[in-house]
């Protein structure tokens, strides 16, 4: 077993330089603290040649010709060291985030991978040089040598298993990173390299360092020991992408979108996941400036300045062109207001799952494309108008609702019994039964009704008179009485005999409209109408 | 020649290879699977809705095209298969649906407005595929928009659900598909039938066609005639279905039963020439 330790020296001015190759061979000076005290934190070496000093203020560093000063970045740092860990993780599972400097890794198992442990070392040196950093890499079967090895030696340095004394004995006393108080102590005692400290005997330092002083012995001699610390990946698969030019046409910003989800789709693949739901987040511009917003009007000027859409899916899916068409469509549906100078697609990790049916079940909807299928519906229809039916739970006549179809229905064993039940006894009593169906009319037509003795005897409706040859009711129904919209009606089915048409004039005609129909009085509004009629 | 023959048929089936399957095979379309209507004796006329097919049924209004729907709609839902509804005039009553024992979370109901939106909403769904019923309602639709609908749509509506086992099903006020359906069926009102319920002084319930008030009347159903048009599968007859829509109490739960009666086309023709004598 070997480990591996990845160490950035002078980290905080490295992650400064990475994203300006043109300072590579500048002096920077980096400062820090609460403006206007600010003083120099770090500085490369080209600074420290030219007389900048940690500690200098601001105004004295200025003084210098040709050094270029900026204040330290916390959030380009924590960047820098992300896409190191993401470079670490590239190569082994196991990886713990030491220090802000230092990352070390698991090499167990790598060995068939990557090769021998000198191999590797140099692999991760390159990988590292690509981010821009120039790193000092350690490999030792002990964590804590590794670790002192990459931050005491430069390049790359490999401790076979049994040297790990002889290898730490001429790095000096500050790799092992003891407190002030032993430090101060260990340089009055002229204890300066860590061979010295290793000679000292343990018993009497122990006496007078405590346990300090036993962890910095075993340190030196490259005798103690310890697990990883892991630390876990976070799985944050978010793609941006800033334009020099506003994109304003559907299909150049398409043509964005699809980039971004190959890359977002390709990194799902690496780590053997799917998207669950896709973000996406416009930065838009003011393009649309002299055109009113939205429905209600609101002002250009006072539009927001971002868009912001959710793709949920029922099944997670790495299908790009499946998500390119579904964003698509969901754009042409709803299109931003402006033009758009920065594009943000995130989405949502989770694992693919993998759903065995019964062998004998019936063929159905493939999920992924009927998703597709389903967006184009809605744009089409309205996203209202499909979907399936669903009667609330209610009294009130011709309340339904509408939710979303799903073709993925997970249902359990029990379920699953329980429905082959249903669907037995639901054949059988088919078999004895048919049902009536009434065809609605949306919205109701309004009508006008003659009674006679307390029974509908004529109707006028839609330009048409019919005589109610029988009427069967009243049925009265009521509810929701103490709310405002409370509703109490009086059904009737009635059989309807319709008066020929005088602009048709055509016999048959007024036959198509004979029939059973269902009307009601409506008492609240103190009207009648028809619901429908029997077909 | 013989040669000449095997050389031109290499030709074709190689410019045609990756489109179309075995050119010069044979497919006997007859011999599709049928499935139940949802009523027994609709199955017997017509042997059952065709899978990979196009079903055409027509008729004027409250001649039971939505019942017939709906109980078809039934049979496939119990049978575990997704189904669509593109409804042109928005007329679809899912309580009717339910009450026949439809499973309405197994149904995708699509609400349009025009009839643009109609066929072009089966479009999408019959290319999506996996649907094993799919009824497009064009009932509400006039006659004159329907038979503007051009030959083509209906073509390419068949060639759609070919090789398929989809069943698809068109409601219509009357026959426009042509050769396009496999299956056409006719629909034509008949009697209403009524009853009365009557409780007398004795509290005894009552029954009948004449009662003295009060009584109460409930509909207990319509006659459905269903005439076979054409079919490739069974030769053409005729079918009296009586659709019963019984009410019981205040409650009016909607108790199911049905009287059938079979015609055969002899019959009917001889039943016109009496009624119209009378």
């Amino acid at each position: 077993m070997a480990f591996a330790s990845i160490y950035v020296p002078n980290f905080i001015v490295q992650a400064a330089v990475c994203a300006r190759t043109e300072w590579k061979n500048r002096a920077v000076a980096l400062l820090d603290g609460t403006p206007p005290l600010l003083s120099v934190a770090a500085m490369n070496e080209f600074a420290e040649r030219a007389g900048i000093q940690v500690g200098m203020s601001e105004s004295q560093v200025r003084q210098f010709n040709g050094v270029e000063v900026e204040r330290r970045s916390r959030e380009r740092e924590e960047a820098v060291y992300g896409a190191l860990m993401e470079m670490s993780w590239s190569v082994s599972p196991r990886v713990e985030d030491t220090a802000m400097e230092t990352i070390t890794l698991d090499l167990a198992g790598l060995d068939s991978v990557f090769g021998a442990p000198e191999r590797i070392g140099k692999l991760l040196a390159r990988r590292a040089a690509t981010l821009g950093l120039k790193v000092h890499v350690g490999i030792s079967e002990n964590v804590e040598t590794a670790i002192h090895a990459a931050k005491g030696f430069s390049g790359i340095t490999v401790i076979p298993g049994g040297t790990e004394a002889s290898a730490l004995a001429s790095l000096p006393m500050s790799v092992l990173s003891p407190s002030t108080e032993v430090a101060e102590s260990l340089e009055r005692w002229g204890v300066r390299k860590c061979a010295e400290l290793a000679a000292l005997p343990m018993a009497e330092l122990s006496e007078r360092l405590g346990e300090e002083g036993v962890r910095l012995h075993e340190l030196a001699r490259g005798a103690r020991s310890r697990s990883l610390v892991l630390t876990e990946r976070k799985m944050d698969f978010t793609e941006e992408i800033e334009l020099d030019d506003d994109v304003e046409e559907l299909e150049p910003l398409a043509f964005l979108l699809g980039r971004l989800l190959d890359q977002l789709c390709a990194r799902l693949r690496a780590c053997a996941l799917a998207a669950s739901a896709i973000h996406l987040r416009f930065e838009l511009g003011d393009a649309f400036e002299k055109e009113p917003v939205g429905p209600i009007e609101i002002p250009a000027a006072e539009a927001p300045r971002t868009y912001e859409k959710a793709l949920r899916l029922p099944v997670p899916t790495r299908d790009s062109k499946l998500l390119l068409n579904l964003l698509r469509l969901q754009l042409q549906g709803d299109p931003p207001h402006a033009s758009i100078r920065k594009i943000a697609l995130s989405a949502e990790a989770a694992r693919r799952r993998a759903a065995q049916k019964q062998f004998f079940e019936p063929h159905s909807v493939d999920t992924e494309k009927f998703e597709l299928t389903l967006a184009r519906l809605e744009n089409l229809a309205g996203k209202s108008n499909v979907g399936a039916p669903q009667i609330l739970d209610t009294h009130r006549p011709g309340a339904i609702g509408m939710e979303r179809f799903s073709t993925h229905k997970e249902e359990t064993k029990s379920q699953r019994r329980a429905t082959d039940a249903g669907a037995a006894r639901d054949a059988e009593n088919l078999a004895a039964k048919t049902a009536l169906a009434l065809r609605v009319f949306r919205p109701e037509w309004m009508a006008r009704v003659e009674m006679r003795d307390e029974f509908p005897a004529r109707i006028y409706f839609r330009g048409l008179r019919g005589e109610i040859a029988v009427a069967s009711g009243p049925w009265r129904s009521s509810g929701d009485w103490w709310r405002e919209d409370a509703w109490r009606q009086d059904e009737w089915d009635v059989e309807i005999h319709f008066q020929a048409e005088i602009f048709r004039g055509e016999e048959r005609q007024r036959e198509m409209n004979d029939g059973v129909y269902r009307i009601y009085y409506d008492c609240a509004r103190q009207n009648w109408y028809v619901r429908g009629r029997y077909d | 020649m013989p040669s000449g023959l095997a050389h031109l048929r290499l030709q074709v089936e190689e410019a045609l290879r990756g489109r179309v399957i075995a050119p010069f095979d044979y497919h006997d379309r007859s011999a599709a699977e049928n499935v139940s209507t949802g009523i027994d004796e609709l199955d017997l006329l017509t042997g059952g809705f065709p899978r990979g097919a196009l079903t055409e049924v027509f008729g004027p209004g409250g001649s039971g095209r939505a019942t017939l729907f709906i109980s078809a709609l039934s049979v496939r839902t119990a049978n575990g298969e997704e189904c669509a509804f593109i409804d042109a005039g928005d007329a679809f009553d899912p309580a009717s649906a339910q009450a026949a024992g439809a499973d309405l979370s197994k149904l995708l109901w699509i609400r349009c407005r025009k009839i643009e939106q109609a066929l072009r909403a089966t479009d999408l769904i019959l290319q999506g595929g996996g649907f094993g019923f799919v009824c497009v309602d064009l009932s509400g639709v006039s006659r004159e928009m329907a038979r503007k609908i051009p030959l083509d749509t209906w073509f390419r509506f068949r060639r759609a659900v070919e090789n398929t086992r989809t069943v698809l099903l068109a409601l219509e006020q009357e026959a426009n598909a042509k050769t396009c359906a496999s299956l056409v069926l006719k629909l034509a009102p008949g009697r209403i039938h009524w009853s009365s319920v009557r409780q007398n002084e004795n509290g005894r319930i009552q029954s009948g066609g004449m009662l003295e008030r009060p009584f109460a009347r409930l509909l207990d159903g319509v006659d459905v005639c269903a005439e076979v048009v054409r079919s490739r599968v069974k030769p053409v007859t005729r079918l009296e279905i009586r659709v019963n829509h019984l009410q019981a109490g205040s409650n009016r739960v909607k108790t199911q039963e049905a009287t059938f009666r079979a015609h055969s086309a002899g019959n009917l023709s001889r039943d016109r020439r009496e009624s119209q004598q009378t």
